[in-house]
């Protein structure tokens, strides 16, 4: 199977390379735009900003690639934001393939600290992605989050609930980072690969 | 709901543990990646390593430990000790660390937070700060909490804050080796006041010194090495007791 990863100015990728490398999938962090169109399965990772991230994306032509593909896809934490609407970091507009607004996290109440840094549930719809996922803890950190809108398929709680998963077709997204989150983020990234 | 983090520290020396580690299982009790495995199966939210020795030879051997820890531990882990450049946060980062904690070099260059953060987010970045309680107040020590400083403890996690920190590893001192409980009152006034997380560290004996922690001192995570290593407090059993006393956890 032939996984791409996608290359961009986003952080650090190593431990999604990693983290596909102990299920047995040798990845190709690549920014070519062929290599994307014709791989099997291709993952949008990375931490960073917006605005940055997208002038990346565009520079490279691959806002274009990213938006029109049609094998499984699946976006990890910025990656997530990068496919909403718009995002509010840097005020930027983003991919558009969820139609939803990536906002950042206010304080209102004592006790929440931004970024949202650690473990917390993701209560998701079931789905395939989602299969024989016992224990639904999942590692974040972000300080933007997604709303929840029809496209939502796992809600997350921090101050106020947000897409912690989101899915259109073939593009699903998920604000957490798998390839930390032990055995059941290992096993959202198998049933990914198994789409 | 989020959940507070119970947190290992492992000391690192010449890319091995220091203190013995006393688990049965354990086949090379000098191996940080077996015992950085042991603990992510026994329950532990996240690892931190401390490279206790960090010159510039050992650099490269703790840059080699990164990439196989994080090729073989699926949950996220600090690097620190010694780190004092750009260039050695961008190895460790890219070999795969989640995040690096710095510490006298931030002291001697604060620009250095804002630098960092810039570079790599905030939330990579993790300023520890060592207190010690001297005639009234708290004062940051560094290199290994041996020098004074002129820096209240306050004061400095508001400007490490306002530069750019993503998080603080609070180790009071006074406390750690004790196993008398954490530093909980400085804990909290840092929790309460900062809007960033904050790791309470030293001091750490029982369940009920970790829940004092994070119901009366507001911590955000708790680390501990010794009672860990030596298995006087299981992860697991102890997560347990936390729940009960009705402190999110990650069960």
């Amino acid at each position: 199977m032939k996984v791409a990863v996608v290359k961009y100015n986003a952080g650090n990728v190593q431990s999604v390379i990693y983290a596909l490398q102990r299920l047995g999938v040798n990845p190709l962090h690549t920014e070519d735009q062929q290599e994307i169109r014709t791989a099997d399965k291709v993952i949008f990772p990375g931490q960073g900003e917006a605005s940055s991230a997208m002038d990346y994306l565009r520079s490279k032509g691959l806002d274009q690639v990213l938006t029109s593909l049609t094998q499984p896809f699946l976006g990890i934490c910025i990656g997530l934001q990068l496919m909403c609407r718009h995002s509010e970091e840097g005020d930027t507009d983003c991919l558009g393939i969820f139609d939803l607004e990536v906002k950042r996290f206010k304080v209102h109440q004592h006790g929440f600290k931004v970024p949202h840094m650690g473990w917390n549930r993701l209560e998701t719809d079931n789905s395939q992605l989602f299969q024989a996922v016992e224990n639904p803890f999942m590692y974040y950190v972000h300080s933007y989050y997604a709303e929840v809108g029809i496209e939502t398929t796992g809600i997350t709680d921090y101050i106020l609930p947000f897409s912690g998963a989101l899915q259109k077709d073939n593009y699903y997204a998920v604000q957490a980072h798998p390839e930390k989150s032990s055995d059941a983020g290992q096993t959202i990234l198998t049933n990914f690969l198994n789409i | 709901m989020l959940t507070k983090r119970i947190i290992p520290c492992l000391d690192i020396k010449n890319g091995r543990t220091v203190k013995g580690i006393n688990f049965v299982s354990l086949v090379d009790a000098g191996d940080p990646v077996e015992q950085a495995a042991i603990y992510s199966d026994a329950g532990a939210d996240e690892l931190v390593f401390l490279d206790i020795t960090a010159t510039l030879e050992n650099r490269k051997t703790l840059v080699e430990l990164v990439r196989k820890v994080a090729s073989k531990i699926n949950i996220p882990f600090t690097v620190g000790g010694g780190i004092s450049q750009k260039e050695h946060v961008s190895e460790l980062l890219n070999a795969g660390a989640d995040k690096v904690s710095v510490n006298s070099a931030a002291v001697r260059d604060p620009q250095l937070i804002d630098r960092l953060a810039a570079s790599f987010g905030s939330q990579c970045i993790v300023v520890a700060i060592d207190s010690r309680y001297i005639e009234g107040h708290d004062i940051v020590h560094t290199h290994g909490g041996s020098r004074p400083t002129e820096l209240e403890t306050m004061a400095w996690a508001q400007e490490v804050e306002r530069r750019g920190a993503g998080e603080i590893l609070l180790t009071s001192m006074d406390h750690d080796g004790t196993k008398k409980g954490f530093a909980c009152d400085l804990t909290r006034k840092m929790s309460t006041t900062l809007t960033i997380p904050v790791i309470a560290s030293g001091g750490g004996g029982s369940a009920a010194h970790f829940e004092e922690v994070f119901n009366g001192g507001k911590a955000d995570a708790a680390l501990a090495a010794s009672i860990f290593h030596f298995h006087e407090v299981d992860i697991m059993d102890l997560k347990k007791e936390l729940q009960a006393a009705n402190i999110p956890m990650r069960i």
